[in-house]
């Protein structure tokens, strides 16, 4: 169990790191908690690895009013201490330990694309954007792609073989708006068998003006619905029509019928805690204004 | 391709030749002849290789030597002082919170760093600070008492 041998590179800036990524097969090296398991196993084995914890300027987080652009270096550790958004911050709590946080990247957790990932789906529920970038033999050239684009199926991203992803950017929630995450897994910090992310904002009157989820361990990307006007009001009965639209599949941690069990018990927890902490804001808004 | 690195290891500068595939954890036992690090899984699951890079708990299985050069890691072999086990070690003494002691210098890393960022932790935190780490022989009760003595060692000798 080590891994196979391949050549490293330490780029110290962007435009290098873009120039070795066009020249070479390889893949690039972010925190390494899921591409060091996948060598050691040998479940890949690129001839060359580009280390980009050493290029200063992705190591950026930058928040504004509009939302959190996270910096393909930013570990989850250092994600979640600063904050800057609510909902990434709660997801970052479920995305395994705190150890492998003290490495792994925001970024690098969006790109693995694994199924069952937090991440992605807090992206696609949001609907934001994966900014990539790429030589094309004078200059880096940049393209955003969003959320809905970029998780293309299981472990794959539209990030193509010689892109960067340099950042992710995470839309601010709207005014009067709650979110929650809930997740089933074996164990604590374990991948969730299925886990349901939700974000709910009111309108003036007190009715729900939008409604989001995002399902994660239950289809080969996040699979997002828009709930607005779902279940007219009752949680529960959006969360079971929810259920019977998902396509689980059975494994050896859970059967398919198991996990569309999960996604309308926490769906509706979910979506009832979200719509609970938009009501608060909503209040806090009004006694604020 | 080999390279030629340095890592400031308990305290000491150590340079080495490693190939680039050389995870963290064969430098230290390998190269640099410290086996108290333990290597169980080699995937990132059992936390028996953690130890401190820059202060923070790592999986050194999960991180290549080469990315680490010119950084600070602590080892098992460095918690002790000069005036002998840390509180953590002894705690662990203490509170019978080991049996074969396998899973014990990830513990005791792990531990460490989190007493160090929140000196009195609550069940729960103590659970989760604990929960990416495995232990086959103790079922857990008594390293969870040994992290509350702990803390109270540190808080008595005020370090
Ligand atoms: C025990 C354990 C439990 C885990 N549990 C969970 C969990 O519950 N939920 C969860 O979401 N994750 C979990 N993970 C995975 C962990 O979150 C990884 O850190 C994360 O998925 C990948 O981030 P990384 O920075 O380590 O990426 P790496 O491992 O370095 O890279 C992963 C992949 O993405 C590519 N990549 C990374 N960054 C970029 C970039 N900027 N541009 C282009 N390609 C890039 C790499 O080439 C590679 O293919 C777990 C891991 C372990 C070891
Ligand atoms: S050997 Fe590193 S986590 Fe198991
Ligand atoms: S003491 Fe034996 S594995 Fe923990």
């Amino acid at each position: 169990m080590k891994p196979p041998p391949f050549e490293y590179h330490a780029p110290r800036d962007l435009d290098e790191a873009l120039r070795i990524l066009a020249g070479v097969r390889g893949k690039v090296l972010a925190g390494g908690q899921s591409l060091i398991p996948m060598l050691n196993m040998r479940l890949a084995a690129p001839a060359h690895l580009v280390d980009i914890t050493r290029v200063a300027s992705l190591d950026a987080l930058e928040r504004t009013r509009e939302g959190v652009r996270v910096g393909a270096a930013v570990t989850h550790a250092r994600a979640e201490r600063e904050g800057g958004h609510p909902l990434l911050t709660r997801a970052l709590r479920l995305v395994a330990h705190p150890v492998i946080r003290n490495r792994g990247t925001v970024v690098g957790s969006l790109v693995h694309a694994d199924p069952a990932a937090e991440l992605p789906a807090v992206l696609a529920v949001l609907g934001g954007s994966v900014r990539l970038a790429r030589w094309d033999g004078a200059r880096g050239q940049v393209r955003d792609v969003p959320a809905h684009e970029f998780f293309v199926g299981p472990m794959e991203s539209a990030a193509g073989p010689d892109e960067l992803a340099v950042s992710a950017f995470f839309p601010a929630l709207d005014e009067r708006t709650g979110h929650a995450f809930h997740e089933v897994a074996r164990r604590h910090g374990d991948y969730a068998l299925a886990g349901v992310c939700a974000v709910v904002t009111l309108g003036e009157d007190g009715g729900v003006a939008a409604a989001r989820v995002a399902c994660v361990g239950v289809g080969p990307a996040p699979v997002v619905a828009d709930l607005t006007g779902a279940g007219a009001g009752d949680w529960a009965l959006a969360a079971a029509a929810l259920s019977r639209r998902v396509e689980p599949e059975d494994d050896i941690h859970a059967t398919a019928a198991y996990r569309r069990h999960l996604v309308a018990v926490l769906a509706e927890r979910a979506l009832k805690e979200a719509a609970g902490l938009a009501e608060r804001a909503s209040k806090e808004a009004a006694g604020g204004a | 391709m080999e390279h030629e690195i340095t890592l400031v290891v308990n305290g000491a500068a150590r340079r080495v030749r490693v190939p680039a595939r050389r995870l963290l954890s064969d430098c230290l036992r390998h190269d640099l002849g410290l086996t108290g690090t333990h290597v169980g899984c080699e995937h990132g699951v059992c936390g028996c290789c953690t130890v401190l890079l820059d202060g923070e708990p790592v999986r050194s299985c999960l991180t290549f030597a080469v990315s680490v050069d010119g950084r600070e890691i602590t080892t098992v072999e460095g918690l002790a002082g000069p005036g002998g086990m840390s509180p953590v070690q002894r705690a662990f003494g203490e509170c019978h919170a080991l049996q074969c002691g396998f899973c014990t210098p990830g513990f005791l890393c792990t531990v460490t760093a989190l007493l160090r960022d929140n000196p009195s932790p609550t069940e729960e935190e103590v659970v989760e600070g604990i929960s990416g780490n495995l232990c086959r022989c103790t079922g857990y009760q008594n390293i969870v008492k040994a992290v509350h003595r702990a803390a109270e060692l540190i808080a008595e000798e005020g370090r």
